[in-house]
Parts: structure tokens; sequence; C-alpha cells
């Protein structure tokens, strides 16, 4: 990490490599959840009933299903970072870390693809 | 050393502390986030895959989660359910709240004791409010 000068500091990142990213990262998904789901929970809660064919009718329209599709990358991106911090905390074994470490980078990713590509199938109109 | 000592402060300890509405807010936020992201987003990928996979899905996932229509465990389940998404939207108005209020000490403000209370007791009462305001407005228009 340099010997104390700007250039070096940057150069080094900090002992993560990668700066602030990960706490940057997480106050803008933070800020992006608040707009998202405050948006969702009030169209939800306008809507005049909760049968199939309302809330999918909902959901097909342009403005909830983008809405939708990036609640699953801003969400799950914001949830991932969260509960990797909450392990990092609690988990110590070697064994332990590794379950996390895969935990953290697999399931977050295919929850997400598997959230998307359920939005555009109501969006598209296929079945 | 003849003279008297005034009983001095005590550290904090692992072992000799007191709840504050800090501490408390602090763990809450980390309770709530975490119940968000597996049982929220859980949820949510539910509800999202029951209604892309058609009316049938979307009324099993109606039936366990809130109706109970069929009995049995479903019973168990709907009330659980209810429970569990009145939860779920406490835990979100909480993490919100809280969340609002770290954006906010990012800047360096609001760490005076008296000032860092106040609002982390807010938070709790803004999250209560909004939750039962949220659930009376769905449930009793």
């Amino acid at each position: 990490m340099g010997n104390g000068t700007s250039i070096g500091r940057v150069r080094g990142l900090g002992s993560s490599h990668e700066g602030t990213h990960h706490w940057l990262t997480a106050r803008l998904t933070a800020v992006g959840n608040l707009v998202l789901i405050t948006f969702i929970v009030v169209s939800l809660a306008l809507l005049p009933d909760y049968s199939y064919a309302t809330v999918r009718g909902w959901v097909a329209r342009p403005l909830p299903s983008i809405a939708l599709i990036l609640t699953m990358i801003n969400t799950f991106t914001h949830a991932r970072m969260g509960v990797q911090v909450m392990l990092e905390d609690y988990v110590h074994e070697e064994g332990g870390k590794i379950a996390a470490w895969l935990l953290v980078n697999i399931v977050p990713f295919a929850a997400a693809a598997f959230g998307i590509l359920s939005v555009l199938r109501i969006a598209l109109g296929g079945a | 050393m003849a003279q008297t000592r005034k009983a001095r402060p005590i550290s904090p300890h692992l072992q000799i502390w007191r709840w504050g509405p800090a501490m408390l807010v602090s763990i809450l936020h980390r309770i709530t986030g975490n119940g968000l992201a597996f049982g929220g987003l859980g949820l949510l990928l539910w509800w999202i895959g029951a209604l892309a996979s058609g009316a049938e899905a979307y009324q099993t996932f109606l039936d366990w989660v809130w109706l109970g229509t069929d009995g049995g465990l479903q019973t168990v389940t709907s009330l659980l359910g209810k429970v569990v998404l009145v939860g779920l939207t406490w835990a979100f108005f909480q993490h919100a709240a809280s969340g609002i209020r770290h954006l906010i000490l990012d800047i360096g403000a609001g760490y005076e004791l008296e000032t860092n209370a106040r609002w982390s007791s807010l938070t709790i009462v803004f999250s209560i409010l909004l939750t039962i305001a949220f659930w009376a407005f769905v449930l009793l228009r």
C-alpha cells in the first residue's frame, strides 16, 4: 500500500484491494431498493384485488415489469452483500468459510436469474 | 494517597452493559436485513414464479401462504404465512428506516448521544406505524 502518499493509497486500494467498492455498492443498491420497493409496495396496496388476472395483468405492464426486473438485480445484489458481511462476522472455520463463499457467490445469481425469467415470461406473454 | 477516590466510570464490558436504542436498532438492522434476504426474497421468487407458471400455481401459492383453502396443513401454513408477511413488511420498514439513518450517519451527522438515541427510537416508531398503516389500508379498504 505504498508509503502513505495519495497515489500509493489509490494503487493498493487498502487491505481488501478493492477500495470502498463493497461499501459504496451497498449504499447505491440501498437507495435503489428504497425507490423500487416503495413503488412495488404502493402499487400492490393499490391493486383492486389479488386475483390471478389482476396481479398478472399488473406485472405484465411495462413500468411494473421493468421495476420488477431491476428489483431482481438490485435486491439480490444488496442482499448478497449484507449476507456476506453477516457470514464474515459469524463463520470462523475454514469449511464454513468455503460453504459461505459458495452460497454467497452462487445462490443470489441463480435466484435473480429465475426471478428475471419469471417476469419476462409474464411481460412477453409466454406461458 | 490518602484522598478518597471518586467512583470511576465503568467501561463497557462483555458482561457489563445494558440495552440502548442504538444497540437495539443496530442488531435489528442485521436481523431484518437477513430476514428479508432469505424469507422476503424467497417468498418473492415463489410469488413471481407461481404467477409466471399459470393460474393453478398462483392459486397454490395463495392457498398455502394466505387462504388455507384445503384445510389440514394449509390451515397452519396460511396462519404462519400471515405472520411472516406482516413480519416481512415490518422488517422492510424497519430496515428502510434504519438504512436511511445509516445514510445520514455516513455523512457524519447524528452522533451526539441524545440525537443518536432519539433517531434510533424513531426508526422503531416509524416501522411499527407504517406496518399498521399498510395492513389497515390493504385489509380494511
